[in-house]
C-alpha cells in the first residue's frame, strides 16, 4: 500500500465515522462539532486529487465561516432531547421511505451509468507548478462564464432577501447615531464651575 | 561541511521535514516568550513604570519564570464542564497558528513548503481559530466564558469578511497565491511594494489583523472589565498558556503577513537607490524581521493607546466601513492591472 492510498484511508475512515456521529448524537453542540470535523477531512481527500483550492476554500467558507455561524446558533438554543424523542416512532416509517427514495436516487445518478470508469478516466498526474486555481479560473471565466454569473446574482438576491427579512424598525431600539456622537465637542457636554473652596 | 551535507541527504524525509518544523517553531516560541516580556516593559515605559524587573538581569528572565509557573501549576477542571472539549479547546488555538508558519518564505529561498496556494492556506488556517475560543467558551460552562466566546465568534466572522477581500486586492495585484510570487511582484524600490497602490487595504489588513487576534481595542472577547476574563475564564497552568501562546504568535503572523504583503517581505528598503550596493550584505531575513517588528510593536503601543470599541462600534467598523472600502479598492486595483499602470503594474 502507497503512502498516498494509506493517507487516503485514514482520511475516508475518519470522514465516515464523523459523518455517522452527526446524525447519532444526542447532543447538537457535538453533532456540528463532527460535522466540521467531516468537512475537514473531505478537503483532506479534495487536496490528494490535487484540487487544492477547492479544498482550502472548503476550510476557508464551511469550516471557517459557516459552521462557525452554525455552532453560533446551536449553542444559544436549549435543545429539549426528550421531546424530540416522543414524536420519533411515530414518524419513523415516513421517514425510512424518504430515506430509502433519497438512496434509491442517488444510487440511480452516482451509479457506474454515469460516473463509471469508462466515462472518467483516473485523474493524470499533474506536475508540481501546475495551478488548480488557474485551471479552475480559466474554466469558470471562460466556458462557464454565464451559469457562474446567473449563480452569483442568485446569491444576491438570497442576502437581500434575507438581510430584508430581519430588518425591522423597532421603536424602542436604543439607536445612537455615529456622525453626532462623534460631532460632540467638550463644550456641550462639560461645564467647568467656578466656585469659593468650601470650609 | 560536504559531510553535512551527506549526512542531512541520507536522512529520511519525514526526519528532515520534522527537523526543519523545529528549526521554524522553537524561535518561534522564545520569540512569543520574549515578545510578552516586551509587551510588559514597552506599555510599562509608556505609562511612566518600570515593568517586570527582578528575574535576571533587568527582568530578561521574567518570560522564563512565567512559563515555569505556568507549566507546574494545577489545571482545574469546572465541575460540569466538558472535559474533552474542555481540554482540546487550547489545542485547536494553538496548532492553526503554528501551522501557518508552514508556507512562510523567510528569504528567497528559505520556505517549509512553497505552495501554490499558500495564501489560501494560511487564511483557510487563521479562520480555523476561532474554534478554539467558541469550544474553550462553550465548553466551561459558564455564563462569562460564553459570552467571550459570543463576541469572539461573531467578531472574527466579520473582520475576516474584510480581512479576506483585502486579500483578494493583493493577489490581483501580485497575480498569483503564492507568498513568494506575491514578494516578487513587489520588486524594484520602496515605492514599488504593494503599500503605496493598496493603501487603504494595508490599513484594513492590519486594522482586522488586530481584530482576528482580538487584540486591544478590539478585546471585547476577554474584556476582563465586563466578562472577568471571557472565554478563558475557567482555565489554569498549561492550558491557560496555550491560548496565551496562540494569540501571541498570531500577533507575530499578522504583523509578519502584513509586511510581506505590503511592505516587500525580505525585499531591501535600499532596493533602486544609491544605498542598494552598501546594504547588499544584509540577509533579506533580517529586513523581514525589522519589518514585522515594526507591525509588532504597533500591536502593542496600540494596546497602551486606545479605549476598548463598543461592541456596536467594532460590528460597524467591520461591516459599513471596511467591506465598502475594500469592495471599491478591489475595482480601482483591478482596473489599474488591466490597464498596466505604469510604476507598478506594468511588468
Amino acid at each position: 500500500m502507497s503512502f498516498e492510498k494509506f493517507i487516503f484511508y485514514i482520511f475516508s475512515l475518519v470522514l465516515i465515522f464523523a459523518a455517522t456521529m452527526v446524525i447519532t448524537r444526542r447532543n447538537p453542540v457535538h453533532a456540528v462539532l463532527f460535522l466540521v470535523l467531516a468537512f475537514f477531512n473531505a478537503a483532506g481527500l479534495w487536496m490528494l486529487l490535487e484540487a487544492e483550492f477547492l479544498a482550502l476554500v472548503l476550510v476557508l467558507v464551511y469550516v471557517g465561516a459557516v459552521m462557525v455561524l452554525f455552532l453560533f446558533v446551536v449553542m444559544m438554543l436549549d435543545v429539549d432531547v426528550a421531546e424530540m424523542r416522543a414524536g420519533f416512532m411515530k414518524n419513523l416509517p415516513v421517514g425510512l421511505l424518504i430515506g430509502a427514495a433519497m438512496i434509491i436516487e442517488l444510487l440511480m445518478v452516482v451509479g457506474p451509468k454515469y460516473f463509471g470508469l469508462d466515462k472518467f478516466a483516473a485523474p493524470v498526474k499533474h506536475a508540481a507548478d501546475f495551478s488548480n486555481t488557474e485551471a479552475l479560473g480559466m474554466l469558470l471565466y471562460t466556458d462557464y462564464l454565464y451559469p457562474f454569473e446567473i449563480a452569483a446574482v442568485i446569491l444576491l438576491v438570497a442576502i437581500i432577501a434575507a438581510i430584508s427579512l430581519t430588518l425591522r424598525r423597532r421603536p424602542d431600539r436604543k439607536y445612537i447615531d455615529i456622525s453626532k456622537q462623534l460631532a460632540a465637542k467638550k463644550a456641550d457636554r462639560l461645564r467647568v464651575v467656578k466656585m469659593e473652596s468650601e470650609k | 561541511m560536504s559531510m553535512l551535507i551527506d549526512f542531512w541527504n541520507w536522512l529520511p524525509v519525514i526526519i528532515q521535514i520534522v527537523i526543519k518544523i523545529v528549526v521554524i517553531v522553537l524561535p518561534l516560541m522564545l520569540m512569543v516568550a520574549y515578545y510578552t516580556l516586551l509587551e510588559r516593559k514597552v506599555i510599562g515605559y509608556m505609562q511612566i513604570r518600570i515593568g517586570p524587573n527582578r528575574v535576571g538581569f533587568k527582568g530578561s528572565l521574567q518570560p522564563i519564570a512565567d512559563a515555569m509557573k505556568l507549566m507546574f501549576k494545577e489545571i482545574v477542571l469546572p465541575t460540569k464542564a466538558n472535559k474533552f472539549l474542555f481540554l482540546i479547546a487550547p489545542m485547536l488555538t494553538l496548532a492553526p497558528a503554528l501551522a501557518a508558519w508552514a508556507v512562510f518564505p523567510f528569504d528567497e529561498t528559505l520556505v517549509l513548503a512553497d505552495v501554490n496556494a499558500g495564501l489560501l492556506y494560511v487564511l483557510a488556517l487563521t479562520s480555523m481559530g476561532v474554534y478554539g475560543v467558541i469550544i474553550a467558551g462553550w465548553a466551561t460552562n459558564s455564563k462569562y466564558a460564553f459570552l467571550g466566546a459570543m463576541r469572539s465568534a461573531a467578531q472574527i466572522i466579520s473582520y475576516e469578511i474584510a480581512m479576506g477581500f483585502a486579500l483578494v486586492a493583493v493577489i490581483v495585484a501580485a497575480g498569483s497565491l503564492n507568498f513568494g510570487d506575491i514578494v516578487r511582484a513587489q520588486q524594484g524600490s520602496a515605492a514599488h511594494w504593494f503599500w503605496l497602490p493598496l493603501f487603504p487595504l494595508f490599513i484594513v489588513y492590519f486594522i482586522a489583523g488586530v481584530a482576528e487576534t482580538n487584540r486591544a481595542p478590539f478585546d471585547v472577547a476577554e474584556g476582563e472589565s465586563e466578562i472577568v476574563a471571557g472565554f478563558h475564564v475557567e482555565y489554569s497552568g498549561m492550558a491557560f498558556a496555550a491560548f496565551f501562546l496562540a494569540e501571541y504568535a498570531n500577533m507575530i503572523l499578522i504583523s509578519a503577513l502584513t509586511a510581506l504583503m505590503f511592505l516587500g517581505g525580505w525585499l531591501s528598503p535600499f532596493e533602486g537607490t544609491f544605498a542598494e550596493s552598501w546594504f547588499a550584505w544584509v540577509p533579506g531575513f533580517f529586513w523581514l524581521l525589522a519589518k514585522t517588528f515594526v507591525f509588532m510593536f504597533m500591536l502593542l503601543w496600540f494596546r497602551a493607546t486606545f479605549p476598548r470599541y463598543r461592541y456596536d462600534q467594532i460590528m460597524r467598523l467591520g461591516w459599513k466601513v471596511f467591506i465598502p472600502i475594500t469592495i471599491v479598492w478591489i475595482l480601482v486595483v483591478a482596473y489599474a492591472v488591466v490597464n498596466k499602470m505604469p510604476w507598478w503594474f506594468n511588468t
